[in-house]
C-alpha cells in the first residue's frame, strides 16, 4: 500500500496485480516487462486506464490501473489559451498557464484557471513536467517557449506542441539542437501545432490543439509498435 | 485550484488505509473487481474498513456498503480474503442489493 501510494503521489502510473486465487499481489510499473497474456493485459491497462479481471496462466488476476490524471500546461497567456483552458478542463485535462508577461497573464483574462505570471524556468522547477503532462507552447517567443520545450522533451511529456509556421519551427529545431536535444527527441514536437482541421480563429486552433492532445494521450505507447496513424 | 492533478489526500481511500496502518490499526480493503449492467461505481473502486467498522470510499452508491463493512470486519478477524457478489435487491441469495439492477463482485482482503 505504501509503495503504491508513493507511485501515485509522484504521478507515476502503476498497475496493482492481485491473484484472486491466493490473494498475492504485486505492483507493476510502466515499462516493466511482463511476459505472455498477463503482460499484454497489463500493457492494455496502462494504455486505457481501465481496471479489470483477466484469466491468464490458468489463474484469475485483478488488474487495478492507477494512472495519474493527465494535465495540460500551456506556455503563453494568449488568445488561443483563453479558449483552450475551459475546453480542456471540460474534456478532463486540467490546465495550467505560464507566462511571465504580466500584461497577458491576468486573472481578468483567465478566470478560474491556474495561472502563473512567472518564467517557465521558475514554475517548472517547483512543479516539474512528467509523462502524464501535455505541453503546448504558444507564445511565439523563443525566450519563453524554448526552455519549456526542452524541459518537456526531457520529461517525456505525452504531448508536445509548438505554435509557429514550418519556417519558424526550422529555426526552433536549430536552437533546441544547440540546447542539447536529440533530433529524434525534437521530432516528437507537433509543429505547426494542432490537428490539421483548417483552424483559422484562436478558438478553432484551441480545438485543434486539444484534439491532438487527446489523440496523443489515447495512443500512448502505440508509437513503438508502429500502430499509430 | 480545484480539480487538482494531485491526490485528494483527505478523501483518498488508499491514502487513508496507509495512515490507518501506520497508526497500528487492522485494515481491510474492498475492491470492485467486476460489474455487469448499470453499476454505480466503476471497476477498481475501493472501500477501506478498520476493525471497528469505520470506513472510507465506496463500492456502490451506498446500497451495499453496510454488508461489505460487516464482511470486512470478519475478514480482518480471519485473515482470509472473500469474494462477495451483489445483485438486484430481491435476489434471495442476498439481503442487500443494488436497486439499480446491476450486479457487482467485490473482493475483500486484509492488508499487511
Amino acid at each position: 500500500m505504501k509503495t503504491l501510494n508513493e507511485e501515485r503521489r509522484a504521478r507515476r502510473a502503476a498497475v496493482l496485480v492481485t491473484d484472486l486465487g491466493d490473494g498475492r499481489d504485486r505492483i507493476v510499473r510502466e515499462g516493466d516487462h511482463v511476459a505472455g497474456d498477463l503482460g499484454a493485459a497489463i500493457a492494455n491497462a496502462f494504455r486505457t486506464g481501465h481496471s479489470r479481471s483477466v484469466e491468464a496462466e490458468g489463474r484469475t488476476f485483478f488488474l487495478n490501473a492507477h494512472l495519474p490524471r493527465p494535465r495540460l500546461v500551456v506556455i503563453g497567456a494568449v488568445h488561443i489559451s483563453q479558449a483552450l483552458a475551459p475546453m480542456a478542463r471540460i474534456a478532463g485535462y486540467p490546465v495550467e498557464i505560464i507566462d511571465p508577461r504580466t500584461a497577458f497573464a491576468t486573472p481578468e483574462r483567465f478566470p478560474d484557471v491556474a495561472l502563473h505570471a512567472e518564467w517557465p524556468e521558475d514554475v517548472l522547477k517547483r512543479q516539474p513536467l512528467d509523462s502524464y503532462t501535455a505541453l503546448a507552447a504558444v507564445t511565439h517567443d523563443p525566450k519563453i517557449d524554448d526552455f519549456a520545450l526542452k524541459a518537456a522533451l526531457d520529461a517525456r511529456c505525452f504531448y508536445i506542441g509548438a505554435l509557429g509556421s514550418r519556417k519558424t519551427h526550422a529555426k526552433r529545431v536549430e536552437r533546441l539542437l544547440a540546447l542539447g536535444a536529440g533530433a529524434d527527441q525534437i521530432a516528437r514536437i507537433h509543429a505547426p501545432i494542432g490537428l490539421d482541421i483548417g483552424a483559422a480563429s484562436p478558438a478553432e486552433i484551441a480545438v485543434a490543439v486539444l484534439a491532438q492532445t487527446i489523440h496523443a494521450f489515447r495512443s500512448r505507447g502505440l508509437e513503438a509498435k508502429g500502430a499509430v496513424a | 485550484m480545484d480539480e487538482s492533478i494531485y491526490l485528494d489526500e483527505a478523501r483518498d481511500p488508499l491514502i487513508i488505509a496507509e495512515s490507518w496502518m501506520k497508526d497500528g490499526k487492522d485494515v481491510a480493503i474492498a475492491t470492485v473487481v467486476e460489474t455487469w449492467g448499470s453499476a454505480p461505481r466503476p471497476v477498481g473502486s475501493h472501500l477501506v474498513i478498520d476493525a471497528e467498522g469505520n470506513f472510507h470510499g465506496s463500492v456502490s452508491g451506498g446500497c451495499v456498503e453496510g454488508a461489505v463493512v460487516t464482511e470486512a470486519v470478519d475478514v480482518i478477524g480471519s485473515g482470509k480474503a472473500r469474494m462477495l457478489e451483489f445483485g438486484v435487491a430481491d435476489d434471495t441469495a442476498w439481503q442487500v442489493g443494488l436497486s439499480c439492477g446491476g450486479r457487482i463482485k467485490v473482493y475483500v482482503e486484509r492488508l499487511g
